[in-house]
């Protein structure tokens, strides 16, 4: 591309592209020069109205930033109320179905297809934002916390069960009517000398067919002495009282015989918040009714 | 024939009009808009364009009011994008989200069809079908009934603004946004029942959605058709780039022959006492202000042609005036073109006494005549063929696909479930689709895992093999279930199949299923 500097005296370093007759910009890469062609116009006119819009909509919208505010707009929209509002709705045009749950006996709501449809969805919300710290994402647990997605169950499996345990928790605290047992500390209070409780233990294994188990009549004495009031006569658990059943496939700590004879010397035991201290009767049917169709529920 | 002082053309006019993208007018490149003023033409073509222009508009506009019965469950109208249900409703097909290969196979077939059409005819698609075309010719219609033909135009536009032409402007304007407002009220009626949507949209009630459709609609159809017109196809569509690459020398496209027309002249006296060669272009301008591009198809195949073919309208006129074969413009192959001009050409220079008969005056055996037998050749062919077995695989696939359908989606967290008897338990969300529009009942079971059994949420107590359900019409219902298998030897996972059939056994389909079991 030839080019001519151009004597004008009043932009003396103008040059003219022989060929188009137009400007150049004067940059320069290796030799090929940009010519200063005029923007389109119809970009030009979008881009001022663009700067028109933008000039009307801060005066309508929160737009100029004053401090940690900024200007209001004469229109007075603010994301957050229309967030507010938007669940307002939400909240009214769901209002019949929470009060139905509301006043619904539990057993009533998981007959009703369609309340239960509803009651499980809120719950598997609520789940996420208050039971996952304990039992998981996917509700499946881990040692200490209980997989509620079996069929095993400490404090019963009915939608009742589940109902009173969410709502009261497991050695709560603060709630008088939370589930409440406590497994003696055999070896630590020195309930069981050393070799009855490797005895027990082993007899305990043998009932779930784990390692080292060993079935023993001396083992069955002690477990009837010792452990048949809160783990039944057969081993296969009290609801009631939250005793847990011992010949399943179902462990709460560690499917071993280390782990059994651990509990038997010094116990550990969970706690679970009473939840109707925190959230309302609704949400606790709604979770209930969650996780007894988590796959187990009786 | 009449003849005049100094030419055998008296009582042909000569047009005064330069091509828009003339090389005498180059001009910087963002000038301004040169207006066009297109004279109406009179012909085939034009005819052909009429009937286009009637076919499409008429296609657009009823379409959405036809009626196709489906019963009750399902809607009523033939053609129906149903966006708030996610169906599509054509006719005796019913297209559900997931099938949206089938839209993508008729773009596909669009994309093939435009290289066939292309390749044969050249840009048809532009010339006569293409929206943008159809629309400009209507508004060019209204145009012309309010302020006349070409010449009356210019002279109206060069006129002060007094108040007939105040007036001329006004309603011509007023008209095209009403056609604007009809054209963006159709298409809505693609979206929704057409009869109650109407009825809702002029006693505004209609969504807020509608309106604004139509007001976009209504104001990209007045400025594209009324105010833009060839500077959207110049400027803004791809497609006369794209469709220029798929032309072949033995593709129909509107040509000048060069060969006959040049040298182009007035055919005086003088020049042809001078012994001077006439070809047969008199110069009339005919071609160029009929153009509603605003081009002269005499400086060769240009990318601002759409091919609309008025100009072989308006030259051929001129031709049976002066007595003269038709198809000086025509469609021609740019294979027959060189081969002609080669019989013409001498020294460098066009003389068309080379491809006349001294004898007879008409043209030699040895010039080439485009003729339909050119569409015929193995790029149209295999054009065609993939075109056409795109439609028919559609076709196939549409009549023998299966009117329920099962999807099964394996939980993932937890994969497995340990039982407190040993055995395992996986959950599964599945998806029973019932495309019919009756409610159907169905069986769904379980096969291939030994030992296995079904259980539902909060029915866990009644394990089964099978379930009873009945599907709503059109509709999907979802399933929870749960698979429990006893504890056996498994490697880490294994399959089954999940059925789901008619009660009547007409119908049935399966999915392959995953079972997890622990690994050791």
């Amino acid at each position: 591309m030839s080019m001519h500097k151009n004597l004008d005296k009043h932009t003396p370093n103008r040059e003219v592209d022989e060929f188009s007759g137009i400007d150049t910009t004067g940059h320069e890469w290796d030799g090929i020069k940009e010519l200063n062609n005029p923007l389109p116009r119809w970009w030009l006119w979008t881009f001022y109205a663009c700067i028109a819009f933008a000039a009307v909509y801060s005066v309508f919208y929160p737009a100029w930033p004053i401090g940690s505010a900024a200007t209001p707009g004469l229109l007075g929209y603010s994301s957050r109320a229309e967030l507010a509002a938007t669940i307002d709705a939400v909240q009214i045009s769901n209002q019949s179905m929470l009060s139905t749950i509301a006043d619904a006996p539990i057993t009533d709501i998981i007959a009703d297809p369609e309340l239960a449809r509803f009651a499980m969805a809120a719950g598997a919300s609520a789940f996420k934002v208050n039971c996952i710290q304990c039992h998981g994402t996917g509700a499946s647990g881990g040692p200490g916390y209980p997989n509620l997605n079996d069929d095993s169950w400490i404090w019963g499996g009915t939608i009742d069960d589940i109902y009173t345990t969410i709502s009261h928790g497991v050695r709560s605290p603060t709630d008088p009517d939370t589930r409440i047992n406590t497994m003696p500390s055999f070896g630590a209070d020195e309930l069981l000398d050393k070799d009855s409780i490797d005895t027990v233990a082993r007899y305990v294994a043998s009932l779930s067919g784990l390692e080292g188990g060993i079935n023993s009549p001396e083992g069955a004495v002690i477990f009837a002495d010792n452990c048949a009031v809160c783990h039944g006569e057969n081993a296969k658990g009290v609801a009631e009282l939250g005793g847990p059943d011992l010949t399943d496939a179902i462990w709460l700590y560690q499917r071993s015989l280390e782990s059994i004879q651990a509990q038997l010397q010094k116990p550990r035991h969970g706690m679970m918040p009473s939840w109707s201290e925190k959230l309302n009767d609704v949400t606790v049917k709604e979770l209930a009714v969650y996780v007894h169709a988590l796959g187990g529920g009786q | 024939m009449t003849t005049s002082d100094d030419s055998p053309l008296g009582t042909l006019d000569q047009h005064d009009v330069e091509a828009v993208n003339s090389a005498k007018l180059r001009q910087p490149l963002y000038a301004a808009r040169r207006k066009i003023f297109p004279k109406r033409a009179e012909g085939a073509f034009r005819r052909f364009k009429w009937l286009a222009m009637a076919v499409t508009l008429t296609i657009y506009y009823v379409t959405p009011w036809l009626r196709w019965d489906r019963g009750i469950y399902a809607p009523d109208q033939a053609v129906l994008l149903d966006l708030a249900n996610r169906r599509f409703y054509f006719f005796f097909i019913e297209i559900w989200p997931q099938e949206f290969y089938y839209v993508a196979s008729l773009l596909v077939m669009a994309g093939v069809g435009l290289f066939l059409i292309t390749s044969t005819v050249g840009r048809a698609w532009c010339g006569y079908a293409c929206p943008q075309t159809v629309w400009v010719d209507l508004f060019l219609v209204v145009e012309c009934a309010i302020e006349g033909d070409r010449n009356a135009r210019i002279k109206l536009d060069a006129a002060p603004w007094e108040p007939t032409k105040l007036v001329k402007r006004v309603s011509k304007h007023a008209l095209w946004l009403l056609i604007g407002v009809a054209t963006g009220g159709a298409w809505i009626f693609y979206f929704a029942d057409a009869p109650t949507l109407l009825n809702d949209a002029i006693h505004f009630q209609a969504p807020m959605v509608a309106y604004i459709t139509v007001a976009v609609l209504t104001a990209t159809t007045y400025t594209f058709g009324g105010l833009m017109r060839e500077q959207v196809c110049t400027y803004m569509c791809p497609w006369p780039r794209i469709q220029a690459a798929m032309l072949d020398e033995h593709s129909l496209t509107v040509t000048y022959n060069d060969w006959r027309g040049e040298p182009r002249g007035r055919h005086s006296k003088k020049a042809i006492i001078a012994g001077v060669p006439q070809g047969d272009c008199v110069d009339c301008n005919a071609c160029v202000a009929v153009c509603p591009m605003g081009i002269d198809i005499r400086e060769g195949q240009q990318l601002e042609c759409i091919t609309c073919a008025l100009c072989i309208d308006a030259c051929n006129n001129v031709m049976d005036k002066l007595g003269r074969e038709r198809g000086l413009i025509s469609y021609a192959t740019l294979a027959d073109y060189n081969a002609n001009m080669n019989l013409a050409v001498t020294e460098g220079h066009i003389d068309p006494i080379r491809v006349r008969d001294a004898a007879t005056g008409g043209f030699v055996s040895k010039v080439r005549h485009t003729n339909w037998r050119s569409i015929l050749r193995p790029r149209t062919a295999i054009y065609f063929v993939v075109w056409a077995s795109i439609g028919l695989a559609m076709l196939t696939a549409l009549s023998l696909r299966a009117p329920i359908g099962i999807n099964v989606l394996h939980d993932r967290n937890p994969v497995f479930v340990l039982l407190s008897d040993g055995s395992i338990q996986n959950g599964y969300d599945v998806k029973i689709i019932n495309m019919t529009t009756q409610p159907q009942d169905m069986v769904f079971s379980i096969a291939g895992l030994p030992g296995a059994t079904l259980t539902t949420p909060g029915a866990t107590n009644n394990p089964t093999t099978q379930l009873q359900l009945i599907v709503e019409p059109d509709l999907v219902l979802p399933l929870r279930v749960y698979v429990r298998a006893p504890a056996i030897e498994r490697d880490g996972q294994v399959n089954f199949t999940m059925t789901v059939a008619n009660a009547d056994g007409s119908d049935s389909v399966s999915a392959q299923v995953r079972f997890e079991t622990p690994q050791d």
